[in-house]
């Protein structure tokens, strides 16, 4: 029994009706287990990047990847596993701030994060903060005892460090 | 005449070890049916109705292209002669008519089926029996979603077919509009693509890389979802694409060269070799290089029901099919092979039974075009993904000539003498068995068969020797019920363009009542398809399964009301008779394959007679039940009697 790793796949793929649920599909009909799931376009305006996220041993691993390749609009897979990469998750998140010292605490935390404050009401603060995993549940942590009233995460996208560029 | 003495020897070297000891005790455990239920009607042969009518031929045509700008239907049409499709089954619907009004010119044979469930399984068919991409189509909601079981059967066993589909309008698709299925997001995981026709400009490209993806690569079933506007809107200009350019798609044809190289050095350096080959190898077309490499390294080869037929069941070397219901040479070999050779096969359940007790001794060398199949289910040591007949040829020059095999060569002939496929004939009552037996000797091979799925479907497996690939078609992967008729009718329109070799149809009382409508298709066509029907009333093998693994409690699997399936082919105009007597079965057999266009002959077999030899699922390779009397009490012992369907 091979052991469970995180694992960082990124796929190109084509800008085509369905890609996604094509993918996203072929996860579910084999019980394979996504984390986070990220799509956009690149430079190449034909051509989106998946970045996923996932749970798996190898086995499960070299078959997300092989059934990925076998979608005919996949143009390129490549696992980040053993690659220097750069991750980045973006998180927007709003904390309760209704009395000016709180508040002023708040936007000292998120400045330590090197976050920024985005909104503003005499109720609640938000902020926008964009780094590793481990970075943002961090910064939720110390937030947490303000009271968070709402968060969006991006989840990851990822790049391999030049010179070992997909594509 | 020649190809029949042939077969005829090797029915000869079959009879030597069939056993035919009457069967004395009885192992009816349930009182035969009333005769209110099964009438005992002796052979009846029935003079075929005067004419068929005919229906559907096509008469002299003009040019189907109407004057002016090219309407997206003619673009269609153009585009699917232009991929050379001669043959389309299927219905029109409402969003279809524009479309259908351009095939009322053009020279393809559009085949007006009874239900389009039909009309997938007759394109299936007709690409099994051709190797070229089939095409069927059906209008939007119910017309796509009746194709989805063909769908998914060409999607199990890599049938190359194209599936047209109407589409409601642009404007209204997502609106709930009358007729709308969102047949793309149905048909997602089990197509190989499937494309959504957005724009007309695009639908000379669809066509041609639909085509070209359902018949490269791991060939599969490919979808085109064509709304209602599309087919209706014009162009004046129509642009078409000579090559397909897909950035994401480009199987792999060739080997690894050093794979290859080091799976010659295991061949060279093992034992007891065995070649294990499945459709891949017929899609291929890789016979000659699998005889060549069974011939000069020595090596048995065992098939896939999928397979049957790549490598002639007449060679020596061959040693039949293996898996649930395969043989017991061919069990036994892959369990104590020292190399075993899958080719254009997927380790499926069926044939593996218990992983980790399949092949165990053996070192593995895959050779497959799909790498999703590699390593999927089965650790292997050489994975080699290409295609079978590119990568044999390959491998072949650095194979070393081997003079003998003897002490292995000799073992599986022992396995062979010491459990043949067996049956006991009976008195009173045909034998199923004896059935399948009696149409190879007949038919000499000379035929396509297909069949529907159940006893019927392994006993065929085990009893037709298949000489020739494309020679026999059978719903292996999904397990179709209601895929033989119509995939009989497709085979023959394909067996047209090759000389109209007949084809013999063989099924169930249980499978054929699912598509029988398509005897209306059958006869009309004047299709020379023979319905060899095994009528035991029952669902066979699922009361097998409940004879063996619940306690003989027969839910739900006798099929009582049956029709009279005399009076019922002879309603559509097809010529009928029915067969009880085992003496007349022979007789019977001829009338059916000598009677000109469709013919069926419903024979009235036992039913109390299960499929052996029989890996029970989840059990090894090498535990086979093999004696109809200990069947249960084995079945118990390997730890079968809470028997979970699996």
């Amino acid at each position: 029994m091979s052991c469970i790793n995180r694992h960082i796949i990124s796929a190109l793929v084509e800008n085509q009706h369905g890609v996604l649920a094509k993918v996203a599909g072929l996860f579910a009909a084999r019980g394979f287990n996504i984390e986070s799931l990220t799509v956009g376009p690149t430079e190449d305006t034909t051509i989106s990047r998946m970045t996923i996220g996932l749970l798996a041993d190898d086995d499960t691993l070299e078959q997300v990847i092989k059934q990925l390749r076998r979608v005919p609009t996949t143009v390129k897979v490549q696992d980040f596993f053993d690659t220097p990469t750069i991750q980045r998750e973006l998180v927007l998140i709003r904390v309760q701030a209704a009395e000016s010292a709180r508040r002023l605490e708040v936007m000292e935390i998120v400045n330590v994060f090197n976050g920024k404050v985005v909104d503003l009401t005499p109720k609640d603060l938000s902020a926008e903060f964009t780094g590793s995993e481990q970075k943002i549940q961090a910064l939720i942590e110390c937030l947490r005892p303000f009271g968070i009233k709402e968060l969006a995460r991006s989840g990851k996208v990822a790049l391999a460090r030049s010179p070992i560029a997909l594509r | 005449m020649s190809d029949c003495s042939k077969n005829a020897k090797l029915h000869k070297d079959e009879n030597a070890t069939l056993n035919r000891e009457p069967f004395h005790t009885p192992r009816v455990t349930r009182p035969p049916l009333a005769d209110s239920k099964r009438k005992k009607i002796s052979a009846r042969v029935i003079a075929p109705p005067s004419e068929p009518p005919a229906a559907c031929l096509i008469g002299p045509r003009r040019s189907y292209k109407s004057q002016g700008a090219w309407l997206g239907g003619e673009i269609l049409t153009e585009a699917l002669l232009r991929e050379g499709v001669e043959t389309i089954f299927g219905i029109p619907g409402g969003v279809l008519l524009s479309l259908f009004d351009s095939f009322y010119e053009a020279p393809i044979d559009i085949i007006l089926v009874r239900h389009e469930q039909g009309a997938g399984h007759m394109a299936e068919g007709y690409a099994r029996a051709t190797g070229r991409v089939g095409v069927a189509i059906g209008t939007s909601g119910p017309g796509a979603t009746n194709l989805v079981t063909a769908i998914t059967d060409a999607w199990m066993d890599s049938v190359p077919v194209v599936f047209l589909t109407g589409q409601v309008s642009s404007n209204l698709i997502g609106a709930d509009a009358f007729q709308e299925a969102d047949i793309t997001g149905i048909t997602r995981p089990i197509t190989k693509h499937n494309y959504l026709v957005k724009k007309v400009d695009d639908l000379p490209r669809v066509i041609k890389e639909a085509f070209y993806l359902a018949g490269s690569g791991r060939r599969g079933p490919v979808l085109i979802d064509l709304p209602k506007d599309m087919l209706m809107s014009s162009r004046d200009n129509v642009v078409w694409p000579d090559a397909v350019r897909m950035r994401g798609y480009q199987p792999t044809i060739d080997g690894h060269a050093g794979q290859i190289k080091r799976a010659a050095e295991l061949i060279a350096a093992c034992e007891r070799p065995l070649l294990y080959v499945g459709g891949g190898a017929i899609a291929s077309r890789a016979t000659a290089q699998l005889i060549a490499l069974s011939e000069k390294a020595k090596i048995p080869v065992t098939l896939t029901s999928m397979g049957l037929g790549v490598f002639p069941a007449d060679h020596p070397h061959y040693i039949s099919m293996l898996g649930m219901h395969g043989s017991f040479a061919a069990n036994m070999a892959v369990s104590q092979c020292d190399l075993l050779l899958a080719i254009g096969a997927r380790f499926d359940d069926r044939v593996t039974g218990r992983l980790d007790r399949f092949a165990s001794q053996a070192k593995k060398v895959h050779i497959d075009i799909d790498p999703t199949s590699v390593g999927k289910n089965v650790k292997v040591d050489v994975p080699i993904v290409g295609d079978a007949a590119t990568v044999l040829q390959a491998l072949l020059p650095k194979v070393m000539p081997v003079a003998q095999r003897k002490q292995w060569l000799t073992q599986i002939a022992a396995w062979k003498e010491e459990h043949p496929y067996t049956y006991s004939r009976r008195e009173a009552e045909i034998v199923p068995q004896q059935v399948l037996e009696t149409i190879a000797k007949v038919t000499c091979g000379e035929c396509v068969y297909t069949t529907d799925v159940g006893q019927h479907q392994m006993w065929a497996c085990q009893w037709i020797p298949v000489n020739h690939p494309h020679r026999f078609i059978s719903s292996c992967g999904l397990g179709t019920m209601g895929f033989g008729f119509p995939a009989a009718i497709g085979a023959a329109f394909g067996a047209r363009s090759q000389g109209g070799l007949p084809v013999v149809c063989i099924t169930s009382d249980g499978s054929f009542q699912m598509c029988l409508q398509e005897l209306a298709v059958s006869v009309g066509h004047r299709l020379p398809v023979k319905i060899l029907l095994l009528n035991n009333g029952c669902l066979g093998m699922i009361r097998q399964w409940q004879h063996m693994f619940f306690k003989e409690r027969y839910s739900c699997s006798d099929l009582d009301l049956q029709p009279d399936f005399v009076s019922l082919a002879e309603a559509y105009g097809a010529s009928a008779a029915r067969v009880a007597d085992p003496k007349e079965l022979q007789q019977a057999l001829e009338w059916l394959m000598a009677t000109p266009g469709t013919a069926l002959l419903d024979v009235v077999t036992a039913r109390e007679e299960n499929v052996y030899p029989m890996v029970p699922a989840g059990g090894a390779s090498d535990e086979m039940i093999l004696d109809p009397q200990e069947a249960v009490a084995i079945a118990q012992r390997l730890g079968f009697e809470s028997f979970e369907a699996d």
